[in-house]
């Protein structure tokens, strides 16, 4: 098995693995962000370049440094390979630029903005990005667009990811969703203003990193770190019916599904539930979900021992 | 390409070819037809046991759809994002099968190759810059057209002679070249007929490249432009910009919100709304997308934004200081920085 090291640890991995998830094994702070790649979505990443590293050394075989930053999460370890991520000043400033090319269309309003308190781009923002702006004209602003009863698009936020298109474009076998348009004027949309009709459509609203998608059931109903996450589920006859409920008091105000440390989705989960199941009475609640320390949800809300450190 | 084809063990072929040249998906299908006619294509081709099928594909007219990557999407039917590499088309390609994208003049070299020989095609041209190319010539020159040059040809003689553009247009004088299309490194007069090192310039790939990106440029595409002391090097920076926004497919942060970005600065910049910051932010953008994104459209948006501060920071800080001036007239040519002067 390959051995690579990155900002100087080494870890051991399967062949084929990427360097990001290469990272992703050792932990800590040498973990690339990740804006677009989806570990359970075919095809994603590659695209928002947050990720970048420096290839210092190629492998063992061929030492050679690879010429230009390369995409963490596309780019295979290779035996013998050393990548700098945070120890490379030309990563740090890169991943500084990237992260202003997000911020230069996504308005800043965060506080009227449904996804704050769990949203990729605030996170990454505030960790890698400037504290002012040097972009002075007026921003790209869309619409907001109702697909379907239950989901809202909102493309003035979308950061065109793509995770949501291999969401739908995995879900089913038809083309409903895609992007049109290209460049700084390329849109998300279901491609003859239909909705998304499909039992697992609200899993669109997980996999996007910010508040381009949402729940149109919870939309504005309350911030997120005010409410309790718990761990639930419910019998189902059309996914796993492990989910995550958002509590205040004894009210369920939105279910979504379990993410991990990265915020990704393994089990994803069916509209019925995602939706419809807003009753306490038809889940069996497990307990408190542990929030990963990143994100402001835990920063706000929980003390030490809820709290699981990656 | 059955020539090509054949040599690589090819047995299907596509020529793809952007929408707006319809009248030639018409001719070119005209003379497939006729090959099939005749067996130069199908199965058993001339009873050789060798079988080539050849479609022509139209595109949708998107810039990024010449991107091999990006082509082969179209072909497949989805959009035209290129692919992230590796795998390369030659090892997983169109319909995940080894493919190979060669342009229509690449293959058109193989008929004199095959016919009079490699070592004879060789002795064409410069050093390694052997052969010919097409370069399409346009800008400020009294005859412009596509032509076909022997590489090697002197950078001076291919402008002002007679055979070739004829000089510049109303006797003006040289300002600057852009010598391989709108991505490559502008040039300006003091650097265009000969290198910073002294040499004549001439029409190769080591020759146009001499000086790297300080004082050099690329062969590229051929797409030749030439620009008078009567042109503005801001108002053309930032129509090669709005260009590459509108075409960048996207997919990537930096090429999709940087080229936007440059445009809206370049056209400020030309509008005489600028700052002199604004020069040093094109040069750090233009840094940050290069280099850093998906293909090369992405270094193709930032090298001419680049080059053009670099050679005429002058002019853009003119521009600046002078923001009626610069509606009204045009900068005229830049001054030569003494120490590169030509000995
Ligand atoms: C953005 C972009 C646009 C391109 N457009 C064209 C094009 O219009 N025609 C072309 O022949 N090659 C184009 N190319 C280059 C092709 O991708 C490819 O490298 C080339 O056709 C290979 O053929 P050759 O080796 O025979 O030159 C483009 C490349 C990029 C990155
Ligand atoms: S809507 Fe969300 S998931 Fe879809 S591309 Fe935009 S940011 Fe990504
Ligand atoms: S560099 Fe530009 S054109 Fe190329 S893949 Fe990225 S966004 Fe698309
Ligand atoms: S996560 Fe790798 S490019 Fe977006």
């Amino acid at each position: 098995m390959p051995k690579v090291k990155i900002d100087g640890f080494e870890v051991e991995v399967p062949e084929g693995t990427t360097i990001l998830n290469a990272a992703r094994q050792i932990g800590g702070d040498i973990v690339p962000p990740a804006m677009c790649y989806y570990s359970t979505l075919k095809g994603s990443g590659g695209k928002c370049r947050t990720c970048l590293v420096k290839v210092t050394k190629g492998s063992e075989r061929d030492p050679r440094p690879m010429p230009k930053l390369v995409a963490s999460c596309q780019t295979p370890v290779m035996d013998g390979m050393e990548v700098a991520n945070i120890s490379s000043a030309e990563v740090l400033n890169a991943r500084r630029g990237v992260v202003e090319f997000l911020l230069l269309n996504h308005p800043l309003d965060c506080p009227i903005c449904d996804q704050a308190g769990e949203c990729h781009l605030q996170d990454l923002s505030f960790e890698h990005g400037l504290a002012n702006t040097r972009y002075e004209f007026e921003r790209r602003t869309f619409e907001k667009i109702d697909i379907g009863p239950y989901i809202k698009l909102h493309m003035t936020r979308c950061i065109l990811c793509y995770r949501c298109v291999y969401t739908a474009q995995q879900l089913t076998p038809e083309r409903v969703h895609g992007v049109i348009g290209r460049g700084d004027h390329a849109e998300i949309s279901t491609f003859i203003e239909k909705a998304i009709d499909n039992d697992f459509s609200g899993n669109v609203i997980d996999v996007c990193p910010v508040g381009a998608l949402t729940d149109r059931t919870f939309r504005f109903k309350s911030r997120v770190w005010f409410l309790n996450p718990m761990d639930a589920h419910r019998d189902c006859e059309k996914c796993s019916g492990k989910a995550v409920v958002w509590m205040y008091g004894g009210e369920i105000f939105r279910v979504t599904a379990r993410k991990d440390q990265y915020g990704e989705v393994r089990d994803f989960i069916c509209n019925t539930c995602r939706f419809e199941q807003k009753s306490p009475g038809n889940w069996t609640i497990e307990g408190p979900r542990q929030i990963d320390r990143h994100s402001v949800i835990g920063q706000n809300h929980y003390d030490g021992d809820t709290l699981t450190v990656a | 390409m059955i020539l090509s084809s054949y040599a690589l063990g090819a047995n299907t072929a596509y020529i793809y070819i952007r929408g707006e040249y319809s009248w030639i998906v018409f001719i070119l299908e005209k003379a497939i037809a006729e090959a099939y006619a005749q067996g130069w294509l199908g199965k058993n081709i001339k009873g050789s046991g060798v079988d080539l099928d050849l479609y022509v594909n139209p595109g949708a007219g998107a810039y990024i759809c010449g991107e091999e990557t990006a082509l082969i999407e179209s072909l497949e039917g989805k959009r035209g994002n290129p692919r992230i590499k590796p795998p390369f088309p030659a090892v997983k390609g169109l319909w995940q099968c080894p493919t190979v994208v060669n342009n229509v003049e690449t293959l058109a070299a193989v008929v004199p190759i095959v016919n009079d020989g490699g070592d004879e095609y060789a002795k064409i041209g410069v050093g390694k810059s052997t052969g010919t190319k097409l370069i399409s010539a346009g800008g400020n020159i009294n005859r412009p057209g596509v032509y076909e040059i022997e590489l090697g040809l002197p950078m001076e003689e291919f402008i002002y002679s007679d055979e070739w553009c004829g000089g510049i247009k109303n006797g003006r004088r040289l300002k600057a070249c852009v010598p391989g299309g709108s991505s490559v490194p502008i040039l300006p007069h003091y650097l265009v007929t000969k290198t910073a090192a002294g040499e004549n310039r001439l029409m190769s790939y080591e020759s146009l490249a001499d000086g790297g990106f300080v004082s050099g440029s690329m062969l590229g595409s051929g797409g030749f432009i030439v620009y008078d002391e009567t042109q503005c090097i801001v108002r053309n920076t930032w129509n090669f910009t709005r260009f590459y926004r509108h075409e960048s497919c996207g997919q990537c942060s930096p090429c999709r919100e940087g080229t936007g970005w440059m445009e809206k600065v370049l056209w400020r910049l030309e509008n005489g709304q600028g700052k002199i910051s604004d020069i040093d932010l094109l040069v750090d953008v233009a840094k940050k997308i290069e280099g850093n994104t998906i293909c090369p459209l992405g270094d193709a948006a930032a090298w001419p934004v680049a080059s053009a501060v670099r050679h005429f920071r002058e002019e853009f800080e003119w521009h600046v200081q002078n923001p009626q001036a610069c509606l009204e007239r045009n900068y005229g040519l830049v001054r030569e920085p003494a120490e590169i002067q030509p000995h």
